[in-house]
């Protein structure tokens, strides 16, 4: 089979669906792979280097189309500006493709790609679940975005990021806040606080605290009881209530910071607004915003999409193309989810649409000419809400165990206390005082264990088995008392054994104990 | 020796026993909480001396020295990682022990009559029993443990009616015991010592290795009660009393293993708890995947690149004898302000607290050694995960898969740490011979091979 990496057409498209590393991979799982002259380019990945490692090269755009078996692109398929017709046309028919579609914004693109009789991958599409997270073109691409997103930020902000004290004065240390502690947010943290600046960071979420604290930054809390977790580890929709009192928290927020970035998506609908042109005039002189939901028309009121504007003395940065900015690392990680895309998929020899499993059945929007959009709904979400602070000592399992039959009917609570209370009465009817005041000693003495043993730690079970082991050498007493009497073998190897016990576990466990050091 | 004199230092000697088990709860008093276990014992000896029925002291002396001698060369020749097994051959002794000195009391000339002496007659045949369980079952377990006798539970058909039926002659045989005359009554006596030898083999048997832990303190618990039975029939509180404290903390430290394996209490003092019947142990989801794996360098430099790695030993640490070079390794790292602390689950190992024995012997602080609800949560931020021959406790089917025998037990949830580095001999299955997804999974690394030679080619490369 072959696959074919056409150069992309989309403008400042710098990114490739392929670099040589996975060329390598694809030719290994069966693959020949045609590489559009000059498609790596601009990602620095030379004709050259793709030859070396056997890929073909082609410079015909038309027959790169035409001789694929599988077309693996970065931007959905549009007009191509030399050839003056849609990418799609090129496709052969029945072929494959497999890019980024954006499905639901696209339904004309499915339509057309339907009349070519297509089967269409949308890598936008992966569920989000554990076993997708190696195909996760979002995630990978939200990574890039973010640490991009910084490095736009100290290209527009005038100082330094990192608080230094010089021999030329002290230099303050930025202060950034990044909204929306997703991937994206969570790489730009993580960037941010590697050069240098102060973060702190805001999620609707709860549940992202630990990992906004995890990297270093402050998480900012609103005193509000609402839990933005929404499908797919998105956020959701929130209250009136909860917006107004996040936006006097912004509001608050932006008077003190110089660097403001925010991520917040929600699938399917239009970027919600979360800094108003207000708020911008209340920041600083020569602050930045970088709004990484520009795409979706911006989380800033002052985003221009696609645009660095000023407005009121602050940077505005609308750039939609950030993971384009740093085209060879996302090239690399694009095209590694694509590669285990692929593998998925079962290489070139066993080449399988399966359509039972979950991840190229959500991935897939048209199966040969037939449109599989939207894909049945997935049950798992990726980041599941967080159980419970579980702080309460009895919050271990939740599940209780699957009783088997039998225990049911011992566990009977009941049924056991009143034949235990029988047969107790009968006990004491018939005893002798001397045997039931042995038997009261003997209760307290359980009660006296239970209370002490439950106070141990699980560290020192060894050392309280070892020591609970020599005590009941104790029975020594019971060999001693027959010694004197008639079968005084017995007696003999009971005491013997048993000192062997008392002796021995004593030892030991002072051994063990010497070993336990803080 | 005044009779009552005998009985304040018993009760002397019992207070020490609750003190030293009380002084056992917590690292710091548990040294001295030993010694009160000594004194006390030397106590209840010494003050038997003076007791009326012994006599024959030069040999009850030679006997008890020898006995010490045996018992403290063991104790200081046992290796660390041998002590489930030490512990559990000496619980077979008090079992042993404890059947002799039943037979004993029976033959010995006897005054009572009436109810007093059926209750008497009663307390030998629960003592002899009792005793005769333990005896064979630590004998079994010490097999299992040792890896004498194979581990994988015995399953054969009408498992719970054989016992039962067993327990049943028992019971039929205690009657003749009591109404018989002194011949039968021997006989039937040493049937029932012969029975009890059978059900301790048998019930142990059905048990498999990973399992261990729970029926070596359930056996130490049986071990408290045969002490206590003796008491009963011998009229002595401070056997009684000792017996009790031994008997309920073993059931209590066994109840609470069930916990961390969430299985039925119930079943497990029953015995014959491995797997309940009709279950198929097998690779049950029938997950299969690819694994990644990595080597000894990687695994080093992915280490040394960390903020805080977790440490999850096993097993398989004690059977590769590697806690020394797992300090090398903890100290190495620290000193690169890697944050490294260790995850114990309570029932990993053989035997309860097995590993914070081990990791103490390495000279390894006990204040980085955490319990598992200590640090279950700490796994979403922690970039490194390593399990050292670990396997049921880490297995992710406990909690997601309801047909896994294993399901509902709580596990240490590495799988949500950056990397899990596995180490591990082979892809053979744990102890409970069941599969595990966790090696499949995206984030974990395999490193195949002895964990002592993988553990010091680590070392070796971070140094």
């Amino acid at each position: 089979m072959k696959i074919g990496i056409p150069k992309e057409v989309h403008p400042e498209e710098r990114r490739v669906a392929a670099v040589p590393g996975t060329v390598v991979k694809l030719k290994k799982l069966g693959f020949d792979v045609l590489i559009e002259s000059g498609a790596g380019i601009a990602a620095k990945f030379t004709d050259e280097a793709y030859e070396e490692v056997g890929a073909t090269i082609v410079s015909d755009v038309k027959s790169i189309w035409s001789d694929s078996d599988i077309v693996m692109k970065v931007r959905a398929p549009e007009k191509h500006p030399k050839l003056k017709k849609n990418e799609i046309e090129l496709l052969k028919e029945g072929g494959t493709l497999i890019s980024l579609i954006w499905p639901a914004q696209n339904q004309e693109l499915l339509e057309k790609l339907a009349e070519r009789k297509a089967s269409v991958f949308a890598m936008d599409a992966i569920p989000r679940i554990s076993r997708a997270q190696s195909m996760d073109v979002l995630s990978s691409m939200a990574n890039v975005a973010g640490y991009r997103a910084m490095v736009e930020a100290s290209n527009h902000f005038g100082r330094f990021f990192t608080g230094q004290i010089t021999a030329a004065g002290k230099i303050p240390p930025a202060h950034v806040l990044v909204i929306g502690a997703g991937v994206a947010g969570l790489s730009a943290i993580g960037t941010a606080q590697n050069m240098g600046a102060v973060v702190r960071s805001f999620d609707t979420r709860p549940e992202v605290k630990e990992q906004v604290e995890s990297m270093g930054a402050k998480f900012l809390m609103l005193d509000f009881e609402e839990d933005g977790t929404g499908e797919g580890g998105y956020a959701k929709v929130m209250s009136k209530e909860f917006i107004e009192a996040e936006m006097a928290l912004f509001m608050e927020q932006a008077k003190e910071v110089d660097i403001i970035v925010t991520t917040a998506l929600i699938p399917g609908k239009k970027a919600p607004i979360l800094i108003t042109k207000e708020m911008v005039k209340n920041m600083k002189e020569g602050s930045v915003v970088i709004d990484l939901a520009a795409e979706q028309g911006g989380n800033c009121e002052a985003t221009k999409p696609g645009e660095v504007t000023t407005f009121e003395g602050v940077t505005v940065v609308g750039l939609t193309d950030l993971p384009s900015r740093l085209p060879t690392q996302s090239s690399q990680l694009y095209s590694t989810n694509l590669l285990e895309l692929i593998k998925l998929l079962g290489g070139a020899e066993n080449y399988n649409v399966n359509m039972e499993d979950e991840i190229i059945r959500g991935t897939i929007v048209l199966h040969e000419g037939e449109i599989t959009w939207p894909p049945p709904k997935p049950k798992v979400v990726a980041a599941p809400p967080k159980p419970e602070p579980a702080k309460e000592p009895e919050a271990a399992p939740a599940v209780e165990p699957a009783a088997p039959s039998k225990a049911s009917l011992l566990s009977d609570k009941r049924l056991w206390m009143v034949a235990g209370v029988l047969l107790l009465g009968g006990l004491g009817s018939v005893a002798s005082p001397s045997f039931l005041s042995h038997f009261t000693v003997f209760v307290i003495a359980c009660f006296v264990g239970w209370l002490v043993i439950w106070n141990v730690t699980p560290s020192l079970h060894t050392p309280l088995m070892s020591v609970t082991n020599a005590i009941s050498g104790i029975i020594v007493i019971g060999g001693m008392l027959h010694i004197a009497g008639e079968n005084s073998w017995l007696a003999a190897i009971a005491i013997l054994i048993a000192t062997i016990n008392v002796v021995g576990g004593f030892l030991v466990t002072q051994r063990m104990l010497k070993m336990f050091h803080k | 020796m005044p009779s009552g004199v005998i009985t304040i230092a018993y009760i002397i000697a019992s207070a020490f026993f609750i003190l030293s088990l009380g002084g056992l709860s917590a690292q710091e008093s548990a040294r001295r909480g030993n010694q009160y276990g000594i004194i006390g014992m030397a106590i209840a000896i010494g003050a038997t001396m003076f007791h009326p029925d012994v006599g024959s002291y030069v040999w009850l002396i030679f006997l008890m020295l020898v006995g010490g001698g045996i018992g403290a060369f063991v104790a200081s020749k046992v290796v660390m990682t041998a002590m489930p097994q030490l512990v559990a051959m000496l619980h077979s002794f008090v079992g042993l022990a404890a059947v002799l000195v039943g037979i004993a009391s029976h033959l010995a000339p006897n005054p009572m009559q009436g109810a007093e002496l059926i209750i008497h007659e009663i307390e030998i045949v629960l003592g002899v029993f009792i005793g005769g369980v333990t005896f064979t079952g630590s004998i079994v377990a010490f097999g299992k443990l040792q890896g004498v006798i194979r581990s994988a539970p015995l399953m054969y058909p009408m498992r719970h009616k054989l016992n039962a039926g067993m327990i049943g002659a028992c019971v039929i045989l205690s009657g003749l015991f009591l109404g018989g005359s002194p011949g039968t009554s021997l006989t039937s006596l040493l049937l029932i010592t012969l029975i009890s030898f059978v059900l301790g083999v048998l019930l142990v048997m059905a048990i498999g290795g990973a399992d261990m832990p729970v029926v070596v303190s359930m056996l130490n618990s049986y071990s408290g009660w045969a002490a206590a039975a003796a008491g009963f029939m011998l009229s002595n509180d401070l056997l009684i009393v000792t017996g009790a404290l031994v008997g309920s903390s073993g059931a209590i430290l066994s109840y609470i293993m069930c916990r961390a394996m969430n299985r039925s209490f119930i079943s497990v003092i029953a015995g014959g708890f491995g797997v309940e019947e009709g279950t198929v142990v097998a690779s049950s989801s029938g997950e299969t995947g690819t694994v990644t794996q990595v080597f000894a360098d990687d695994t080093a430099e992915m280490l040394s690149m960390a903020r805080s790695v977790i440490i999850i030993p096993g097993y398989g640490m004690a059977v590769a004898q590697a806690q020394h070079i797992v300090r090398d390794l903890v100290e190495n790292l620290r000193k690169q302000d890697v944050e490294v602390r260790f995850a114990i689950h309570p029932v990993a190992g053989r035997l309860p607290g097995h590993m914070n024995v081990l990791l103490a012997e390495a000279n390894l602080p006990y204040d980085i050694v955490l319990e598992m609800e200590e640090i279950n949560e700490d796994f979403p931020n922690t970039d490194v995960v390593l399990v050292i021959g670990a396997n049921d406790i880490v297995n992710p089917c406990a909690l997601d898969d309801p047909s896994s025998p294993i399901y509902g037990m709580p596990v240490l949830e590495t799988w949500k740490a950056s990397t899990t580095i596995v180490m591990k001999r082979s892809m053979a299955a744990g102890y409970s011979g069941i599969d595990n997804p966790l090696y499949y999974k995206d984030n974990t690394r395999m490193l195949f091979g002895d964990a002592r030679e993988s553990l010091n080619a680590i070392v070796g490369s971070l140094s």
